[in-house]
């Protein structure tokens, strides 16, 4: 306490100093932040919507009733929603019996397979590896199919899918398992009614993140869907144009702000239910 | 790694594993391969070649590095030294560096405040690639966008951000974008700092920048290598750029994944897409085995 009765005026002028650095500071990092956004919150809800992001003098729901009548647009976030689910139940059921069976046997070669994993999927990604899938796909005639587009998102978000697996699977006591085992279950019995239903959290998170992922994917349906009735809304966006070749912003706006929802819902109830955090080998 | 008893047989884990295996071969590695045997024929998606591709050894690759025209506009040189700016300004300045001071101000710091601002930095990352893409449109629009307006209040001239400086638009787009992950990442590295430390700094009178040099960033050291490391692969990779720009105007903004993404999936031609694509992977490859050098030393040291 001496200490600060001695130089008490360097003291204040640094706290200040500090303080007004760090609102300042706080305040451009918010507003670098929030005015992309702005145009996003309040264009949907304005009848005459431009590129400017305005206030509207008298906010309106008919952007929105605009987008539930047009049979195409309402289509596509079907589209969305078939992929999301498909990818979804695909990549959480196959992580989990592969982060599963990682964690409980001695398989050779284990440690290299993780290894393997973590080095390829981040070797083999975006348009580079599109190049070999798109082909494959147009050879196993799944071009311009869903089955396709969920094949191939669950190939790209399995690795990182088993290490977010990993985490739960091995946070988990082995006594339960054993006893299920003692008592004599068959290993898919013991998987099936023990292991399951306490890896649930791990699943719900690895749910959500592929749902989430394959949602907002553009690449891949880009690439490997060619007809409009099968496009998903992320590419489908692109379809809301005038006969000038201008993009229909009031509807353009209101659908983008649909398309995102899903995603700030999901995001909203993982960090109520699990708090927003690094899961996986990521964090280190 | 802990060696508890086993719960499952061999057979049975090798089982569990089975779909796991499938769908890497088939989506992993097999197309690791195929695009190496691509990038040595002249195959296409129509015409003879389509059907009758022939082995063309290096052509498609002597084609990509012919250093008398590979700097023209629209070629991978070029391509390759927008991706470096990308990578440089976007990631490591941009990301890394925004991420640090963000994570460094907020540094045992709570409140509403803190929330507010990691809930809206968040946010920019988890929107979909598509929704962001309009919104990023709209920001940098010349007379109507958010950016210019405020550019006047400030009193200073409008930009014709997409036309004029499309690869700053992009550099500035990809650090609101990605900021997230950079930030998360070393506010829970800085979260393990013991807080003594500082405190010791603080009745020595260091400065927050001398405290920032001498005792946070030795501490997060490795955190900040693997976080340049990751993010430098990623942004390398990302082909959101598009959306905003297309590549262009006149290729000016093409990256190297949008290069690629042009001469395979507009063109169609696969043999010399296949030698970027290869190209593309081998700079990927050095990344991550760098990656893994860096996990296996931290995991020595423990």
């Amino acid at each position: 306490m001496s200490s600060k009765f001695q130089v008490p005026r360097s003291k204040l002028a640094r706290f200040v100093v500090s303080r007004v650095a760090f609102y300042l500071l706080v305040t451009l990092i918010a507003a670098f932040f929030a005015l992309p956004m702005l145009w996003l919150v309040l264009t949907p809800f304005n009848p005459r919507g431009t590129l400017a992001a305005e206030i509207p003098t008298a906010p309106t729901l008919a952007n929105f009733q605009l987008v539930f009548a047009n049979t195409f647009a309402m289509r596509a976030l079907l589209n969305s929603a078939i992929l999301g689910t498909g990818a979804m139940l695909l990549v959480t059921l196959v992580a989990t019996l592969a982060a599963y069976a990682l964690s409980r046997t001695d398989v050779p070669g284990r440690d290299l397979l993780i290894y393997a994993l973590i080095l390829f999927s981040s070797v083999v990604t975006g348009t580079a590896a599109m190049v070999p899938i798109f082909l494959m796909m147009f050879y196993l005639k799944l071009i311009d199919t869903h089955l396709g587009v969920i094949l191939v998102c669950t190939g790209g978000l399995l690795p990182t899918a088993i290490f977010i697996m990993r985490d739960f699977v091995e946070g988990l006591p082995r006594s339960y398992e054993e006893s299920a085992l003692v008592s004599g279950a068959r290993p898919w019995q013991m998987f099936a009614d023990v292991v399951l239903p306490l890896v649930r959290p791990g699943m719900m998170v690895v749910a959500i993140w592929a749902f989430v992922n394959v949602w907002g994917t553009f690449l891949i349906p880009f690439i490997l869907l060619r007809s409009p009735t099968n496009m998903p809304a992320s590419v489908a966006i692109y379809s809301f144009y005038t006969e000038a070749g201008t993009p229909i912003i009031t509807l353009t706006s209101s659908y983008a702000l649909l398309f995102a929802f899903p995603v700030l819902v999901l995001y909203l109830l993982i960090n109520w239910r699990y708090g927003f955090r690094f899961f996986g080998g990521i964090k280190r | 790694m802990t060696k508890g008893s086993l719960i499952l047989s061999r057979r049975t884990g090798f089982l569990f594993l089975l779909p796991t295996l499938c769908f890497v071969a088939l989506f992993i590695l097999f197309p690791f391969v195929w695009v190496f045997v691509l990038s040595f024929t002249n195959q296409t998606l129509t015409g003879v070649t389509a059907v009758q591709s022939k082995f063309v050894g290096l052509a498609n690759y002597l084609r990509l590095l012919n250093f008398d025209t590979w700097m023209t506009r629209g070629e991978f040189g070029n391509a390759l030294r927008i991706s470096a700016q990308f990578v440089f300004g976007s990631a490591i300045i941009g990301q890394a560096g925004l991420g640090l001071l963000i994570a460094w101000a907020f540094h045992n710091r709570k409140g509403t405040l803190r929330e507010t601002v990691y809930t809206l930095i968040i946010l920019a990352w988890i929107i979909p690639d598509v929704v962001v893409a309009f919104t990023w449109m709209a920001f940098l629009d010349r007379d109507k966008g958010t950016l210019n307006a405020v550019l006047q209040l400030l009193h200073l001239a409008r930009v014709d951000w997409l036309i004029q400086q499309p690869v700053l638009s992009i550099i500035i787009f990809n650090t609101w974008r990605g900021t997230a992950f950079s930030m998360l990442l070393f506010s829970s590295a800085l979260a393990t700092i013991p807080p003594s430390y500082l405190e010791t700094a603080e009745v020595a009178g260091a400065s927050a920048w001398q405290k920032f040099q001498d005792i946070i960033f030795p501490l997060i050291r490795n955190h900040v290598l693997t976080d340049i490391i990751l993010i430098t692969l990623w942004t390398f990779n990302t082909f959101s750029p598009f959306l905003i720009t297309g590549g262009g105007p006149a290729f000016k903004s093409e990256l190297v994944s949008i290069h690629t993404f042009r001469i395979a999936f507009q063109f169609f031609e696969f043999g010399r897409g296949g030698a970027i694509a290869v190209t593309m992977m081998v700079i990927n490859l050095i990344l991550a085995l760098t990656y893994l050098t860096v996990l296996r030393r931290q995991e020595v040291r423990r």
